[in-house]
């Protein structure tokens, strides 16, 4: 873990500190108000020797993935077509800040009403709430490239192809990773409500059982669950971030 | 389609004009009547100021504009319309050295030979050749960031040099370098530019440094057109300089050495 992962020494005494006062606090309230730490814990291992939990798990890392990815490409192809045409950006703007002042939960009506499948629905919902995102952060990527840099590597003629493989490519890989970064909170919180409303499986749907059961541990493991997932694939998108982005005197990449 | 001649370089009756930007009719000259020719090998130093019409200059050369109306050529063809023919035939040193910091000190000397598509072996050869020349062996694999403003202006030399260019077109590149780097880069580039044989128009601002690397100094009035062109090779140098001095005075242009002067 040390060799990847290298908690410090804040983190672990607030995650820690945490932990205590949630643990003093099951002494005095119901286990569905405040169940003991051990009892969340022994939830959470649950889930990963539990062949149907893990598939529920996976589900929703899918289903998160899968959202991401369509609505990075299609992001990709929107903040393009904005940066190399005015009129387009003067356009597709308002439209994109429009979508991205609808809240995720008219989107998942919306979803429900429209769409009869839930995986169908759920990719609906995770690409209209991250798709103006991934656009404007893209966007920004593009129009911040170096006018200096862009006259040198055209003074050596490139084709086409060439210039977005010299030039663009790297000019937008950081802002690609941002996007990514910031978009993955978001997805993980908005897919959880798309389960919770619109599936059978997922995290989201495992949150909603447990509170019929009214089942606070299991509400918890499942929760942290997500948080784990999350924070793990934030740390690859990291670790990737540092290796494409080693040229950056240490100052400018990520802690 | 060559009518040059033995010129390299053919500007004939050259008039750029710039439209203003949305809402405004006027529109901004930035070259007017520009003629001049420039024989192949020959070195030419630009003096002009900023603002001057040098940069339209370059890009008109470059191909990189179109003349609003005379002609352009290079090599005998139209840089513009034939952009795609001068791969590899044109290069530039820029003020700024303009590496790509994502690249090695390397890989930014192989980006204008990997963009005429040479394979990886060939490229890495002529790219370290470079480097070595240069005095930058052992920092191939340094960043940009890494590296000195000597040794990034060096690097971007090996970059313009590296694709064996027959014109070099220099936009101040030691304008920026302290001045024991300046003058051991000039000496540098200009033992390469003999060497090579290459056709170069270098624009300056300092009329030491245009008769140090120019066989001729052409002085740019404002908008661009010809002040004053005079051939340094055999010539009195202080008698050229005077020359250079009035002509700057007459067209508006201060030069370094009468800035200091004051």
């Amino acid at each position: 873990m040390s060799a990847w992962y290298k908690p410090r020494t804040e983190t672990v005494v607030a995650l820690g500190g945490l932990v205590l006062v949630w643990q003093f606090a099951s002494y005095f309230f119901p286990p569905f108000l405040f169940p003991p730490v051990p009892a969340i814990a022994q939830k959470f291992f649950a889930i990963f020797i539990d062949a149907e939990s893990l598939a529920n798990a996976g589900a929703t890392a899918g289903r998160i993935f899968a959202g991401l990815a369509g609505s990075f490409l299609l992001g990709v192809v929107i903040a393009f077509v904005m940066g190399r045409s005015e009129r387009s950006y003067r356009y597709l703007f308002p439209l994109l800040n429009f979508i991205q002042g609808i809240p995720a939960l008219s989107w998942v009506v919306i979803a429900i009403i429209w769409f009869k499948g839930t995986e169908p629905r759920i990719f609906f919902i995770m690409v209209t709430t991250t798709v103006s995102a991934f656009s404007f952060q893209i966007l920004d990527a593009y129009r911040s490239m170096s006018k200096e840099l862009f006259e040198m590597t055209l003074s050596f003629r490139p084709g086409r192809r060439d210039l977005f493989r010299v030039l663009i490519l790297p000019t937008i890989v950081p802002g690609m990773l941002t996007a990514w970064k910031v978009n993955l909170g978001n997805a993980s919180r908005v897919v959880v409500v798309a389960e919770l409303v619109g599936a059978t499986g997922g995290i989201g749907y495992q949150l909603l059982q447990q509170q019929q059961l009214f089942d606070m541990a299991g509400a918890l493991a499942w929760t942290l669950m997500l948080v784990a997932f999350v924070l793990v694939v934030q740390q690859v998108i990291i670790r990737l971030e540092r290796w494409l982005l080693a040229y950056r005197p240490t100052a400018e990449r990520s802690a | 389609m060559s009518d040059a001649g033995d010129s390299a370089i053919v500007f004939r009756d050259v008039v750029k004009r710039f439209l203003l930007p949305e809402g405004r009719e006027e529109s901004f000259l930035a070259v007017e009547n520009l003629s001049f020719e420039v024989a192949r090998g020959e070195r030419v130093a630009v003096l002009g100021r900023t603002g001057c019409g040098k940069s339209t200059m370059f890009n008109l050369l470059a191909g990189l504009i179109e003349p609003t109306s005379g002609t352009v050529r290079a090599l005998g063809r139209d840089p513009f319309r034939e952009f795609n023919w001068f791969r590899g035939r044109i290069a530039v040193v820029f003020q700024g050295d303009r590496l790509m910091p994502w690249r090695t000190a390397l890989q930014n000397v192989e980006l204008g030979i990997e963009l005429l598509g040479r394979d990886k072996e060939e490229r890495r050869a002529v790219a370290l050749g470079w480097l070595e020349r240069l005095g930058l062996k052992g920092h191939e694999s340094d960043f940009p960031h890494a590296l000195s403003g000597g040794m990034r202006q060096r690097v971007s030399i090996a970059r313009a040099f590296a694709v064996g260019p027959e014109i070099l077109l220099c936009d101040e590149p030691f304008s920026a370098l302290d001045e024991l780097t300046g003058q051991r880069l000039r000496e540098e580039y200009l033992q390469l530019v003999k060497e090579n044989g290459t056709t170069s128009v270098f624009v300056t601002h300092s009329i030491s440094e245009a008769l140090q690397l120019g066989d001729r100094i052409l002085v740019f009035h404002r908008p661009a057109r010809i002040a004053l062109d005079a051939r340094v090779a055999g010539g009195d140098r202080e008698d050229i300089r005077r020359c250079v001095l009035e002509a700057m005075t007459a067209s508006g242009t201060p030069a370094e050495e009468e800035k200091d002067a004051a």
